[in-house]
């Protein structure tokens, strides 16, 4: 059987097994406890009868989640460039990014609330902090991993400094970049939803996923809330697809990580 | 001689810190047009003296002149082929070649004229949009030396570029390497640790010690240029060979 036949039937048959599953559940709980694992006969019509407030809640997460990401790719870009010039900078600074990274946002959430409004900002601001530390990290260490050989064939050429940060060490850290961005992208529409959740603001429609999980589940609308879940995977999966997109485009000729064009 | 040595080094003392001394008070004066072999035990500090003269590396004491000036004021001049390739893996075989013009800041239209001239003295003008990866570890090697090429450098400082490379292949960039240098006229320096290799290549054979680092006997090479497969084959040539790794074998520490 061809590979690529097999790539596509063994996710489908999972998929079914997993559907299977599912419905042996909801069989064995029996059928007062059945509104707690709704079918997906009945997400799918919470699709339908939720389709405009969850379109709109995708929408506002997704704006939040775009601007968070972007926001956090142009500031870790420009610190990550920082901190590769110096490692008295990247000594002084590093054990407060860890710091950044280990705090749970969350708990900040309230307070975040104060200081720049629930909403919209507070969601790009929750999400910019998830973001931001794979991608500063990460970008870092591809722009001082710079193969020391090529480094020497520079200074050999006499090459400025700014040629040899443009020329050599961004082009050569752009797959770490794209190793951050990855994990950035999965995280970018949880943070924006959590934050949501957390700091959203229903004013002017501006609810997102995350504010529209709170209310379905205090309205007890279960199938509803599945839909919001599958609705924010789906977000995910679009995010990552775009930035694996990227990165193919950007290293598919020269990377390793690709398969040669031609062998 | 009459001519005014190209390369002249007084008295070259290396040492890194306060280690050991690698090279001590090494002397030498190459005219143009003198291809050098410099072939030694480890750690003879060959490597070593080829960055001095490229000024890669700071000297302890003596002097570097090229054409009378520091390696530094003749850094337009020198150009360097590494034990690797080091190419950079984003650009396509052209624009790595150009890469020393546009560290140099000449303009696209030159340095395009610049990579197919020197692609073609390396053979590789039908793979300038390929990308290294593509390459094998030959033409790899070929690309770094049409790129040190492509400044007309007038020395040209080779640190062990075919010691990765299997024998047939060695033996054929050696050919290629002469047939260009008859065109070009630059004089080299070339680090080896093959005795075959130096004998083909070299005008001049520097045997070095090590612990100092010192040249310990050269031997002139009399075979006219250009050589060719023949050379090799030759009754004169295998005895220079043997010759000369007698030569290196009195250096070599005595193996365990």
């Amino acid at each position: 059987m061809p590979k690529r036949l097999l790539n596509v039937l063994l996710p489908a048959a999972t998929g079914a097994l997993f559907i299977v599953i599912w419905y042996a559940i909801r069989f064995s709980i029996g059928e007062e406890m059945q509104f707690l694992l709704p079918g997906p006969g009945e997400i799918l019509a919470a699709f339908r009868d939720n389709g405009d407030s969850l379109a709109r809640a995708a929408l506002n997460t997704t704006e939040g989640a775009l601007l968070g990401f972007a926001g956090a790719i142009v500031v870790s870009a420009a610190l990550a460039l920082t901190l590769s010039l110096s490692s008295l900078v990247r000594v002084s600074l590093y054990p407060y990014l860890m710091m950044l990274q280990m705090t749970p946002v969350i708990i900040f959430a309230p307070i975040l609330v104060l200081w720049v409004g629930a909403g919209l900002k507070s969601v790009v601001v929750i999400t910019f902090l998830i973001c931001f530390f794979p991608l500063v990290v990460n970008t870092t260490q591809g722009l001082i991993s710079t193969d020391r050989n090529l480094v020497e064939l520079f200074r050999m050429y006499r090459a400025s400094r700014r040629q040899e940060i443009l020329l050599l060490r961004v082009p050569a850290a752009l797959p770490y970049f794209f190793t951050g961005l990855r994990i950035a992208a999965t995280l970018a529409p949880i943070g924006a939803l959590v934050g949501d959740y957390t700091a959203g603001s229903s004013a002017g429609d501006g609810g997102g996923l995350g504010f529209q999980a709170i209310i379905y589940s205090s309205q007890a609308k279960y199938p509803a809330l599945f839909a919001t879940a599958a609705v924010t995977c789906v977000l995910g999966f679009v995010f990552v697809a775009i930035v694996l997109s990227l990165s193919w485009l950007a290293l598919h000729q020269w990377h390793d990580s690709y398969e040669r064009a031609d062998a | 001689m009459a001519a005014t040595p190209l390369v002249e080094l007084q008295d070259l003392t290396k040492r890194y810190g306060d280690g050991p001394v690698v090279l001590d008070q090494v002397s030498l004066a190459a005219q143009p047009g003198d291809f050098i072999s410099l072939i030694g035990p480890s750690g003879c500090g060959k490597s070593t003296l080829l960055r001095l003269i490229a000024g890669l590396s700071p000297l302890t004491a003596g002097a570097v002149r090229i054409s009378g000036h520091t390696p530094e004021q003749a850094a337009a001049e020198l150009a360097f082929v590494f034990q690797d390739p080091t190419l950079l893996p984003w650009l396509t075989v052209a624009q790595n070649v150009g890469l020393p013009q546009q560290l140099r800041g000449l303009p696209p239209a030159t340095r395009r004229a610049t990579e197919r001239r020197v692609l073609e003295l390396v053979r590789l003008g039908d793979r300038a949009g390929a990308y290294p990866r593509q390459l094998s570890g030959g033409q790899k090697m070929r690309v770094s030396i049409a790129r040190a090429l492509s400044l007309s450098p007038k020395l040209l400082l080779l640190d062990e570029p075919f010691g990765a490379l299997d024998e047939m292949t060695r033996e054929h960039l050696n050919e290629e390497l002469l047939a260009i240098r008859q065109l070009e006229a630059w004089t080299a320096f070339f680090v080896t640790h093959s005795v075959a290799e130096a004998v083909f290549l070299s005008n001049r054979i520097l045997i070095m010690s090590a612990n100092p680092g010192r040249f310990h006997a050269e031997i002139a090479v009399p075979f006219a240029y250009p050589r060719t497969e023949a050379t090799r084959l030759s009754r004169d040539y295998h005895d220079l060979v043997t010759e000369v790794s007698r030569v290196l074998r009195s250096v070599e520490p005595p193996d365990a």
